[in-house]
């Protein structure tokens, strides 16, 4: 028989494809069942949001962070308010820091388990999507009780939170840690040992702690090949020193250590809730600097000042000071920066969203190489990968 | 890297001025032959170093004993048109082992070619592209240098100063030629930019302090 050229196949996965995790373009270059390159094309989502900030002042732009990762929008405010009051100076009530810890814990809860029930549905488990969806709106639901919205919160801003929790919020969120567990423990059950889920998701997508760390993992995509790194310990921010917590490291770097370093990192936000909790201290939720923030409702009643003050920072803005900054948060899909450059206007001169994601897309490539066409899907499931952060 | 290498060590507390300022020193040392200079700003490193000299610059922070700075974090640029050397680009690295930050600077102009640093951190291949999309800075030796965000076709640098917020075409769907076709931006109304250079005069470090303190009276005056 004739030698024959067997040419390697391009196929085209989504940007329609529920495995894809929203408009995610992926070219593959297949020889047979094994892909040889994956080349994902992204920017379907692109709403210029770097730009948009640079025409909004620093409090209208703060919306936009919400919109980034839309799995956990507070997380993401978070890193935006801390560059701002880095920039003004600006200290924090501690009342307020406590409900940013409560609050960002929450969202790593809501992020994770959208993320581990969604994998586990790629992989072909469906029970625990329908589980983790029901704790879920629980979760959503504290958002709105805090705030008003359930995905778009706009709760944290410059010098605190925008409003302070009604009675009872903390009472149910403390009830609801109490019930949780049992949650957790019956999705390990459904996956942990599961033989199919094993099968698809160990020794798969496995990366080095060097790769990984050359390639800008951060977070549990870096902490499940066994590297240390939790910005929450090594470099805390707001009430984060105060609590106690232990940080999961996987061992394989496989799909199957990030699931586990996830599922693990649920149970830690849940000792870090309850200990905010208890901790949390009585007092104001904004910085009494009305330069920057706003006063109270009915200060305006009473007082001039307060009038001009509300009207000034809702119509013109604070103006940051000139200069640059770099600020990070341990978002639950890892670091997220901003780095912000301010001319000493009112508005960002520059502002650059440094998203996790973005990086965990780009080692995609490396990634998949050499597994089978199945295999990207749990490889993709297993990176945590929100489009809205992606491509801004 | 063995395991116990990177730990997360509780005494180095992150963005102690006195180990910043060792750093500094150390890294003005080992980087005066390439010109390297460093300095702190506002409790962050940051180093300016010319543009030829990226890459050899990033390779001695990686692989220097005492800096480590084994993850490029972020990688972007910074446009400022009235400038010779029109753009910053900007380097953040991390260091795990001293837990520390640092930024690298260098600037370019906008006909000057920028060295990929791929060869040195991986993370810069899909970020050196985004820069290429959004601003239009070449970068030499960058294995595929193709655009990432913006539209197949698309043209111009959106994150240039000089690219109108509105951009320079729409998208819609023709149904007579039964395809997506690209037309000149037509809105209603101007994207309103409201100049607030006003003479209420913004942060101060005095007026902060009164705010903070007794109460808000500096507008009274």
């Amino acid at each position: 028989m004739a030698e024959m050229q067997i040419k390697p196949i391009t196929m085209n996965f989504g940007p329609q494809h529920p495995a894809a995790h929203g408009v995610l373009r992926l070219v593959l270059e297949m020889d047979g069942e094994v892909i040889e390159r994956a080349d994902p094309h992204i920017g379907l989502l692109h709403r210029g949001t770097e730009k948009l900030i640079e025409h909004k002042t620093y409090l209208q732009a703060l919306p936009y962070f919400d919109r980034l990762d839309y799995v956990s929008p507070m997380n993401q405010e978070h890193a935006w308010a801390l560059s701002i009051e880095k920039a003004l100076g600006i200290d924090v009530p501690m009342r307020a820091q406590y409900i940013r810890v409560l609050y960002c814990e929450i969202g790593r809860i809501l992020n994770h388990l959208l993320n581990l029930t969604t994998f586990a549905i790629d992989v072909g488990a469906m029970t625990p999507l329908l589980w983790g969806f029901e704790e879920r709106e629980h979760l959503m639901g504290f958002y709105e009780r805090a705030c008003g919205a359930r995905l778009h919160a706009a709760y944290f801003r410059p010098g605190g939170v925008h409003q302070d929790l009604p009675d009872d919020l903390l009472r149910d969120i403390h009830n609801w840690t109490k019930t949780f567990p049992s949650f957790i423990h019956d999705l390990e059950t459904l996956l942990s040992e599961n033989r199919i889920f094993k099968q698809r998701t160990v020794d798969i997508g496995v990366i080095s702690k060097d790769d990984a760390l050359s390639l800008g993992m951060t977070g549990p995509c870096l902490r499940g090949s066994g590297v240390a790194w939790d910005l929450r310990k090594s470099q805390p921010y707001d009430a984060y020193e105060e609590m106690d917590f232990d940080i999961p490291i996987g061992k394989t770097g496989d799909c199957y250590a990030r699931y586990l370093v996830r599922v693990e990192e649920m149970r830690q936000s849940l000792r870090i809730i309850a200990q905010a909790i208890e901790g949390m201290p009585p007092g104001p939720v904004m910085a009494p600097d009305h330069k920057a923030t706003p006063p109270q409702r009915g200060e305006m009643k009473q007082s001039m000042e307060a009038l001009i003050h509300h009207f000034k920072l809702y119509t013109e803005g604070f103006h940051v000071p000139e200069g640059e900054s770099y600020t990070a948060v341990e978002a639950p899909k890892g670091e997220f920066g901003v780095f912000l450059v301010s001319d000493g206007t009112n508005k960002p001169y520059r502002c650059k969203i440094r998203a996790p994601g973005f990086y965990f897309m780009a080692a995609l490539d490396h990634l998949s190489r050499g597994h089978m066409l199945a295999d990207s899907v749990a490889i993709i499931g297993s990176l945590d990968i929100v489009f809205g952060e992606i491509d801004r | 890297m063995n395991e116990t290498e990177i730990m997360i060590k509780s005494d180095e507390v992150f963005g102690d001025q006195s180990s910043l300022e060792l750093m500094v020193v150390h890294l003005n040392n080992v980087g005066q032959s390439m010109g390297m200079t460093c300095g702190i700003v506002n409790r962050e490193i940051e180093v300016m170093v010319k543009v030829s000299d990226v890459v050899a610059a990033l390779t001695l922070l990686r692989e220097d004993r005492q800096a480590t700075f084994t993850q490029l974090i972020d990688l972007t640029a910074v446009d400022y048109p009235d400038r010779k050397s029109r753009f910053d680009i900007v380097y953040q690295l991390l260091s795990m082992q001293n837990n520390m930050r640092l930024r690298l600077v260098a600037k370019a102009s906008e006909v000057q070619m920028v060295p990929s640093v791929t060869g040195v951190f991986m993370a810069a291949n899909w970020a050196e592209r985004e820069v290429w999309d959004m601003f239009g800075i070449f970068f030499s030796g960058h294995p595929d240098l193709r655009r990432l965000l913006t539209d197949y076709g698309f043209e111009g640098h959106p994150l240039r100063k000089d690219f109108p917020l509105t951009g320079h075409v729409e998208v819609r769907y023709d149904d007579t030629q039964r395809r997506v076709i690209k037309e000149p931006v037509s809105l209603v109304q101007e994207f309103r930019d409201f100049d607030f250079l006003s003479p209420w005069e913004g942060m101060h470090s005095d007026l902060v302090d009164s705010a903070n303190g007794s109460g808000h009276d500096k507008t009274s005056k």
